[in-house]
């Protein structure tokens, strides 16, 4: 791909979640033009309120304080949960790898059952995603003091290692929702994740977690690119290898830790939106990760849109993005097998 | 500390001194490395000069390659002074180190849909800034180093599609691209059929004789090893147990205590060399 048809494909993904981002603002219970929600955003930028005249007293609190973070939370979700599965399928040298390998999503679901279980003091919108989070970086930790052996962590122990913890978290889940009598529906609601009353803290907690990340990802993609040949290799060609590897499985692992704590588990979209770019962009880290952050960013908006504001109920995000892209990985996986790779 | 490893250290920096004033391109003193419990590699002591053929040879297992990984600088001794031109290895930076010393690895799998050019690119990563792109003179040396193992005919074609012997090839090109005064190969030619085999030693020995670059390789074919290598360097069991130029070391003697098999060892007219011949019924 040349440079010129790179930065065409990156506007247009970049316009596309923009324009995203508008549609699914007139999108809802109520229908808002997107003229209004052009000055309700304008009104709020510039602080000049007499732009809103004429416009129903509602419409700037549902554009402002309901829909917007909901969508922009979802929006920077998907670019982050893209991010990390970009670099988690770079250092595991595996495709298939996603950002809970390592077993982030299941120390998350341990932390904010507990944290459902025990019904703690804080209130539940500050205390399940900071267990939450306080699970998943604890889980991190864990997997990757299993397997580091003489300062060395290899590919496939971590994958390991990751299963292992994460089996013994699901067991332990189990054992939380067979605890847990009524507030077992609540549990389960959470694991499915879902974006509803998002508020624009949680906006600013993901857009701070993407922002960190990408900066950090951009500034070893070449490094990470070299790392696709080996470890041995990557060494002999001038990266620190060791220490590129924990630096960049950290900052993917508290990226997609972050998103998790705000959302719930949401499958899939680690998965199947850095697979799909690599196709179109091809393997360049530096490419590849830009593209897929807009990709992914896009690809969850749509998805929460449909489950907001077009199906009859809501479904759970993480049931949605699974249910549709669960086949469509099934026809990627049966492509590659045929092309004999 | 205990006493024996103060001893030890004592003796490990006397060698280290006495040997400073010729510059190798190695030099190692006592130097031991261990995967846990188990030893890989006890009191190894070499010194290896620039310009030079070098041919690591011995069993399976016997710590050929973690012996490389130390010499690439990707594990660090557990004792003893490892030197690299004089100075401990460890003060160099990995791209410092990976401007004078290129690794050719035994094994080459790469997950995703690189071309061979930008593999063989890659070589060039310890030369270009980190937000910088290649320059003209990287991408000469890339051409070259692809003409030279003859696969810029399959330049663009993806390095997963490609066969073993032909990824093997690439991995050497990218080595070349590297444009290192030390060269280093892990039974690199291990998928190779006789003809590429032969091709690959030849540039090799070319890069010796006429550039005066080190080559230290893993070799497990004897006649290959006695055939292009100007020392060999018999390991086993973590040691070196011989080493020098192949006439004195490449003998039946030698090959039975390292290997358990019965060989003559000859000068073959036809190729001018030493070559061994194996009892191959007992």
């Amino acid at each position: 791909m040349t440079k010129k048809t790179y930065s065409l494909l990156l506007a247009a993904l970049a316009l596309a979640t923009c324009s995203a981002i508008l549609v699914s603002a007139t999108m809802g219970y109520m229908q808002i033009s997107s003229e209004d929600i052009v000055r309700v955003i304008w009104a709020h930028l510039s602080g000049n309120e007499t732009v809103l005249a004429g416009i129903d007293q509602a419409i700037p609190f549902v554009v402002m304080d309901v829909r917007l973070p909901r969508i922009l939370t979802a929006t920077l979700v998907g670019g982050g949960l893209a991010l990390s599965g970009v670099v988690y399928q770079g250092i595991l040298l595996n495709p298939l790898a996603d950002p809970y390998t390592l077993g982030v999503s299941s120390g998350a679901a341990f932390g904010a059952s507990l944290a459902l279980l025990a019904n703690l003091i804080l209130p539940g919108y500050v205390s399940v995603p900071l267990f939450a989070f306080v699970g998943a970086v604890a889980t991190l930790f864990i997997v990757l003091h299993l397997s580091s052996f003489n300062g060395q962590i290899s590919a496939n122990t971590l994958i390991l290692s990751g299963v292992i913890v994460g089996a013994i978290l699901s067991a332990g889940i189990s054992f939380i929702k067979y605890l847990a009598d009524e507030q077992v529906a609540v549990i389960i609601f959470w694991l499915m994740g879902s974006f509803a009353s998002r508020s624009w803290l949680d906006v600013a907690l993901v857009a701070a977690a993407l922002v960190v990340g990408l900066g950090i990802t951009f500034y070893y993609g070449r490094d990470l690119n070299i790392m696709s040949l080996g470890g041995r290799s990557a060494d002999s060609l001038g990266v620190e290898t060791a220490r590129t590897r924990k630096v960049l499985l950290l900052t993917a692992s508290l990226v997609a830790a972050i998103c998790v704590a705000v959302s719930g588990i949401i499958g899939f979209i680690g998965l199947i939106v850095p697979h799909l770019m690599r196709f179109v962009v091809g393997p360049d880290n530096r490419k590849l990760i830009p593209v897929s952050v807009f990709a992914g960013a896009c690809l969850l908006l749509m998805a929460d849109t449909v489950t907001r504001a077009v199906l009859p109920a809501e479904v759970p995000i993480g049931v949605l993005t699974a249910l549709i892209g669960g086949p469509f990985f099934c026809v990627i996986f049966r492509r590659r097998q045929r092309r004999g790779r | 500390m205990t006493e024996r490893s103060l001893i030890k250290r004592k003796q490990s920096l006397n060698v280290v001194k006495s040997s400073q004033n010729i510059t190798n391109a190695y030099t190692l003193a006592n130097v031991s490395y261990a995967y846990g419990d188990i030893p890989a590699l006890q009191d190894v002591n070499i010194s290896l000069a620039p310009g030079k053929f070098y041919g690591l040879v011995g069993p399976n297992g016997c710590g050929k390659t973690t012996l490389l990984d130390l010499l690439v600088g990707s594990r660090e001794p557990g004792a003893g002074a490892l030197l690299f031109k004089g100075r401990p290895l460890g003060e160099y930076s990995k791209r410092e180190l990976a401007r004078q010393v290129a690794l050719v690895p035994q094994d080459f799998n790469i997950g995703f849909d690189y071309t061979v050019e930008e593999v063989v690119l890659m070589g060039r990563h310890p030369y270009i800034p980190r937000f910088g792109s290649p320059g003209a003179k990287d991408l000469a040396l890339v051409a070259k180093a692809m003409a030279t193992i003859g696969i810029s005919r399959f330049a663009q074609r993806y390095v997963t599609e490609l066969s073993g012997g032909e990824k093997q090839r690439v991995v050497v090109a990218r080595a070349l691209a590297q444009d290192t005064p030390i060269l280093i190969f892990d039974e690199a030619t291990a998928s190779l059929d006789v003809r590429y085999t032969l091709q690959i030693f030849n540039e090799v020995r070319n890069l010796v004789q006429e550039e005066g670059r080190t080559v230290i390789a893993v070799i497990h074919n004897l006649n290959l090893a006695a055939a292009y290598c100007d020392e060999i360097l018999f390991m086993q069991e973590g040691q070196i147990l011989k080493s020098g130029a192949v006439a004195d070391v490449m003998t039946s003697a030698t090959i039975s205590e390292v290997f358990g098999v019965e060989s003559e060892v000859r000068f073959d007219p036809f190729s001018q060399t030493q070559q061994v011949a194996y009892r191959y019924w007992p």
